[in-house]
């Protein structure tokens, strides 16, 4: 059973590369697209209010009349802008912390620890939530700051933790004696050694940060327009369902299959930077 | 090799890291209710107060007492569960709090005990028969299922199986509470659907990778060597096995489900805590933020510890060791 399973799953780990390439790539060539075209002008009312899809408009129309499937597609470039960014964020404040209480003396340490176990049972959207709450205004950028701090404490975690098994390693006793600096040993043994763990864990806060965007916008506390945020689309959508279904589908759609395309990126280059797990996935 | 803890010193142990992580909290808590903008004497006060009136207010909040005072102070009013009175309503928080947490709390356990139900099951059959393609189906849906939304799947339910075959409301509950228990039931039914399927999605993952490591263990192996068959080797030793990590994640899941229902709160319009939160940020209304945020902290750190307890009841290995979480 084990052989077998250990055999098959060579093919499914690249058509999952594959795949998540695919679906990413998607998003990011119609992200760049909207930078020098879209279909309408997105705040153009272009047609009849909670028109149904057709040629002219792929989506339908929202209920001010403008057409839905441009927007989605600008969606498609605020949540990679805010996925990016926010990981980006969450991945320096969140390596820095975990290198450091990873040297840190065992009570900071401890402290810290306990400190990210209690942030990390609290999901990354209430802390986003709380960080809204606490600027005055909401902004494309304040989710963005928000999502990352909520996420600095998972990367922190994971870091402190592969950054402690890396410390314990022979070669690093060697290069302490031969007289590298702390923060050489940071730099020439713990990153490069903890990265590939990392940047397969990016991609899945980035699809955490992609949800959790869509939520706070969903519940009033995302971008304001007319930033076309697909969880703001869908909340507006929520009110006239019954009218007009699809609305309340397509956004929903472009968000799953952008989340799902890094997953699968991630699952995918851990397949090829992991042996190992090839057999368990 | 450590002397073997008696359960008393381990209780004594984890009790105290209980109080520990509470009073780390309470700290946290302090210093984002700092953080919030603006000084909250201003959230009692309209605009154009005197200066009279502003000092007035900073007296009754405490805002211009020292900041250690004012922590102090704060710990002791949340030890007596003294968590004041919403600025807003003038209501007492801690009774808005029980008031809401008839919606929460059962929306929480129905939700998650369904999402057991469903992942259990669905995740060992994922794990034992993934060379069938139904093995495979499990794990793509659950793939889906990670990757969609709870605000979305709430939306696709209520077009479904409230706008289209009509079967439940689309959302509210009723004015009287639990006191009309059917309605009150019938309103929960959807929400407890969307919550149970995004908690089973994430939990079945976790299942079928647990059964795929005891499937793969040697102690299977020595057991069905010994003339055990597959299924009683898997009840008599995988069991317990397995299920000491899928508890973990369980206590998990279960504080992350609690405090992630304020988005299903929204789709169907409930009065659970997480609208109370949502409500209370826009509104600015600090001691309804600080109040919902302390409870929640308190019952996941609650959840945590009944989870390592479990854990340890279950799996003797750990007996010996530390309780450090």
């Amino acid at each position: 059973m084990r052989a077998v399973a250990a055999s098959a799953p060579r093919s499914r780990g690249s058509a999952t590369l594959w795949l998540g390439l695919l679906l990413v790539g998607l998003h990011v060539a119609v992200a760049l697209l909207t930078l020098v075209w879209t279909p309408y002008d997105p705040t153009a009312l272009t047609g009849g209010r909670l028109a149904p899809p057709s040629w002219e408009h792929w989506a339908g129309t929202d209920r001010l009349g403008r057409d839905f499937f441009t927007q989605i597609m600008i969606g498609s470039r605020i949540a990679l802008i805010v996925g990016i960014s926010a990981v980006a964020i969450g991945g320096l404040i969140g390596v820095t912390l975990g290198v450091l209480a990873a040297f840190a003396t065992r009570l900071l340490d401890d402290a810290l620890a306990a400190t990210l176990d209690i942030l990390i049972a609290f999901p990354t959207l209430l802390i986003a939530m709380l960080v809204v709450a606490a600027s005055d205004t909401a902004s494309l950028g304040t989710a963005i700051l928000a999502l990352g701090i909520a996420l600095s404490a998972i990367v922190a975690r994971l870091t402190r933790i592969l950054a402690k098994r890396v410390l314990l390693m022979d070669y690093i006793t060697a290069a302490r004696t031969s007289g590298t600096s702390r923060i050489g040993v940071v730099f020439q043994h713990v990153l490069p050694n903890i990265w590939p763990t990392l940047s397969v864990n990016f991609a899945l806060q980035f699809g955490l940060a992609v949800i959790a965007e869509a939520s706070l916008s969903y519940l009033g506390l995302g971008a304001p327009p007319p930033n076309a945020s697909w969880g703001r689309l869908l909340q507006e959508a929520q009110g006239t369902v019954y009218t007009a279904p699809i609305g309340a589908i397509a956004p929903g759609i472009a968000l799953v299959s952008l989340v799902i395309g890094v997953n699968l990126l991630a699952d995918g280059l851990r397949d090829i930077g992991d042996p190992t797990r090839r057999a368990s996935r | 090799m450590r002397r073997p803890r008696s359960i008393l010193t381990y209780l004594l142990r984890r009790f105290a890291i209980l109080l520990l992580s509470l009073l780390i909290a309470a700290v946290v808590l302090f210093v984002l209710l700092r953080l919030l903008p603006g000084d909250p004497a201003n959230a009692l006060l309209g605009v154009g107060a005197t200066e009279a009136q502003i000092a007035a207010a900073r007296t009754q909040v405490g805002s211009d007492q020292p900041l250690l005072t004012q922590f102090v102070s704060f710990v002791g009013n949340l030890a007596r569960f003294d968590l004041g009175t919403s600025f807003v309503s003038k209501a007492s928080v801690l009774g808005e709090i029980g008031n809401r947490l008839s919606v929460t709390v059962p929306l929480t356990i129905l939700g998650f005990l369904l999402a057991i139900a469903i992942a259990l099951p669905l995740g060992i059959i994922a794990a034992v028969k993934a060379d069938r393609w139904y093995g495979a189906a499990i794990s793509i849906v659950s793939q889906l299922g990670i990757a969609i939304p709870v605000f979305w799947l709430g939306i696709l339910i209520v077009t479904i199986f409230a706008i289209n075959l009509r079967l439940f409301p689309s959302g509210g509950f009723p004015l009287k509470g639990w006191t009309s228990f059917g309605e009150a039931a019938v309103a929960l039914a959807l929400p407890v659907l969307t919550v149970a399927l995004v908690i089973a999605a994430s939990l079945l993952r976790y299942v079928r990778s647990a059964t795929q490591d005891v499937i793969g263990s040697d102690y299977i192996r020595t057991a069905r060597a010994l003339g055990s068959g597959f299924t009683e080797a898997l009840l008599r030793h995988g069991v317990r096995n397995g299920a000491v990590p899928v508890i973990s994640i369980l206590g998990i899941e279960l504080a992350t489900t609690f405090l992630g229902a304020v988005v299903v709160e929204k789709v169907f319009a409930l009065p659970g805590l997480g609208s109370m939160l949502l409500l209370a940020i826009q509104q600015r209304d600090y001691p309804n933020v600080q109040g919902v945020l302390f409870i929640s902290t308190l019952l996941v750190l609650l959840i945590g510890f009944a989870a390592d307890l479990l854990q340890r009841f279950i799996d003797p290995r750990l007996r010996g060791r530390a309780g450090a979480p």
